[in-house]
């Protein structure tokens, strides 16, 4: 039962992770990579990281994927001068060049001495709770935890001084001129 | 193993279309009561033609939204513009199936219980299909091809993900109180009238409440959807049962709202003086799930009651009470209940 | 393929890793761009929660949880800036980014 859910769990990351780099429209990739972090949520699941994988269809696929398709629907773009300067020659290369991360990656999986500490699936209920979570994040990790938060607070500010535009209006001639510009 | 697997297969599946077709009958009629409270509050009789009392009105609505041309505009994004409707008609539908409906009931010797999915993270969920519902909005006003639609999606799905924060965090004083994510458990704990989160918890209802009141676009802060103000908003390029669906998914969101705080804050299908929980014979499991109803129809009619009495917000006050107003006061609200809680032990363990 | 080990677990982490890897390298759309930078992400964190899970250690998924607030962090300044850089080119082909070149 979990070998099949494991099966077509990671047939769907496969496949939408494929799906995302390859489509034209972005649109359509900001929708493929919503439908893979779904299947990532439920690999998660399997695993038994339950808050986890609330968490991320709440952050990642609910929020940091509405910004990027308010992005990409405010920015308008011309999809088709987009791509055309993209040769055949750099693709194949890229293309090459992952191929040789993932060999690289095989290796490095292929040569390494496993242990049998790496093999038993945890069989304590409460490990993936917010509970247990909460406990140590509040204890022993309080520290880190409170740093991220100021890390997103200066996230916040940075994008916010980013995006700040002066407007200035004057008329001349009897209309009125709206002139906006970037503070930074 | 296997026969226990298919027996929880049968059981969830017959569980499943009983509950699909009873929200999709009762986001059917909700359509009705909303013309027949209008009518009301407006001192008219409201649609009752169509069957007695009006009761066919839906079935009519239903073969009208079908029988109109199926029109498709020339230069929309084909994929995206049939996509939208259907991915806005699915969030609702799964948070409706991690309400708890009733208690367990015993039929045919089982002990069945009347929740599809019962998580140990059940608010969290909730709350992760509330933030997938912006997609069908944005999908839809982007995909019509048309500006007022892309502006209206793009004002309606900022709206939704700038309320989503504060109903969230809302919560969060809840689960300060039922020390559990799970909603089955924070129902079972609300076993005394007395025990209600709601009056533990007054600010944060209230707070969850104007949250999705705004979370469902309904007035005061349905601007969005304001013929005079955006034509349509981002269902403008759409007709027959595409709209259909909109309007219905809508509708089911307002159906779970209503559940949701009835089963947050006012006992679920807890009924005040009755001992359901510990009873799981058939006629308990019932009257539990007529309590939640019951609780139901009336946040329904309440949000209808708010439609027809305040007038609308404009978008830019809207966006200010949501994130200057009513995020900030949930989140005192959280510090105030921490206070609470850790200095006064009644507080959690009342009465 | 009788149970589902660890391996199974890294070596898909390891595809996705590389599928991110191609996006990056064979895109010029500023957007996919990042959204190949999260595919790898993604990868990452399915690998620490899988060695969290096998190990019986939570620690793996605390970490996980703070690659997520990081990479919201990460993604929101990068979208800023790809705006700005829109607002001054008219561009997201990160070929037209090319005053400091040679």
């Amino acid at each position: 039962m979990i070998k099949i859910a494991f099966i077509i769990l990671s047939l769907i990351s496969i496949f939408s992770a494929l799906m995302v780099i390859s489509r034209k429209n972005p649109v359509a990739s900001v929708l493929w990579l919503v439908f893979h972090f779904f299947g990532i949520a439920g690999l998660y699941v399997l695993l038994g990281a339950h808050f986890l994988a609330a968490v991320q269809i709440i952050v990642y696929a609910g929020a940091i994927m509405v910004l990027f398709l308010f992005v990409v629907m405010m920015l308008n773009l011309n999809l088709v001068n987009n791509e055309k300067r993209g040769k055949i020659i750099g693709k194949s290369i890229g293309a090459v060049v992952s191929g040789l991360v993932l060999v690289l990656f095989t290796y490095s999986i292929r040569t390494t001495k496993w242990n049998e500490l790496f093999f038993n699936q945890v069989t304590d209920q409460e490990w993936g709770t917010a509970v247990k979570l909460g406990s140590l994040l509040f204890s022993n990790w309080l520290v880190p935890f409170q740093i991220v938060g100021i890390l997103l607070f200066a996230a916040v500010i940075g994008v916010v001084a980013l995006m700040k535009r002066k407007i200035t209006r004057k008329v001349e001639n009897g209309i009125v001129i709206t002139q906006e510009e970037d503070v930074a | 193993m296997h026969t226990e697997l298919w027996s929880l297969i049968i059981e969830k599946t017959i569980f499943g279309v009983i509950l699909l077709a009873a929200i999709m009958t009762g986001a059917a009629y909700v359509t009705l009561a909303e013309r027949k409270v209008a009518s009301w509050f407006q001192d008219r009789i409201g649609p009752n033609r169509a069957g007695p009392l009006g009761l066919l009105q839906p079935l009519a609505d239903g073969i009208k939204f079908f029988l109109k041309e199926d029109m498709i505009p020339k230069n929309v994004h084909k994929a995206f513009y049939l996509l939208a409707p259907g991915i806005a008609a699915i969030p609702p539908l799964l948070i409706a199936a991690s309400i708890p409906w009733g208690n367990q009931i015993e039929l045919l010797g089982k002990a069945i219980k009347l929740q599809m999915i019962d998580l140990n993270v059940g608010i969290l969920f909730i709350f992760a299909f509330a933030s997938i519902g912006v997609y069908g909005v944005m999908l839809g006003g982007w995909a019509s091809n048309n500006k007022y639609s892309l502006m209206g999606g793009l004002r309606s799905s900022s709206q939704m993900i700038s309320y989503e924060l504060a109903q969230g965090t809302a919560v969060v004083g809840v689960l300060l109180l039922a020390g559990t994510l799970s909603l089955d458990e924070i129902v079972k704990q609300q076993d005394s009238l007395t025990k209600w989160y709601v009056w533990r918890q007054p600010i944060g209802f209230f707070i969850f409440f104007v949250a999705s009141l705004a979370e469902l676009a309904r007035v005061p802060f349905d601007l969005p959807e304001a013929e005079n103000e955006l034509v349509g908003g981002y269902h403008t390029e759409y007709s027959s049962m595409k709209f259909g669906l909109f309007q219905v998914s809508e509708y089911i969101h307002l159906i779970v709202t209503s559940a949701l705080i009835s089963t947050l804050y006012f006992g679920g299908w807890q009924i005040p003086f009755v001992d359901i929980a510990s009873n799981s014979s058939f006629i308990y499991g019932v009257l539990g799930v007529i309590s939640l109803l019951l609780k139901t129809v009336f946040f329904i009619f309440v949000f209808m009651w708010l439609r027809w009495t305040l007038p609308r917000f404009r978008y830019d006050q809207l966006m200010s009470l949501g994130w200057k107003f009513l995020l900030e006061a949930a989140f005192v609200w959280i510090v105030i209940t921490a206070i609470l809680v850790l200095a006064f032990p009644w507080y959690k363990t009342w009465f | 393929m009788s149970e589902i080990t660890i391996h199974h677990y890294i070596a898909l982490s390891a595809i996705i890793f590389s599928i991110g890897v191609a996006g990056v390298l064979t895109r010029k759309n500023a957007i996919i761009l990042f959204m190949s930078i999260e595919l790898m992400l993604n990868s990452s964190n399915l690998a620490l929660i899988a060695f969290a899970s096998f190990m019986s250690n939570p620690v793996g998924q605390i970490f996980a949880l703070f690659v997520i607030a990081v990479a919201a962090a990460e993604v929101g300044v990068g979208l800023a800036i790809i705006v700005t850089v829109y607002r001054n080119r008219n561009s997201i082909n990160i070929d037209d980014v090319h005053l400091m070149k040679g």
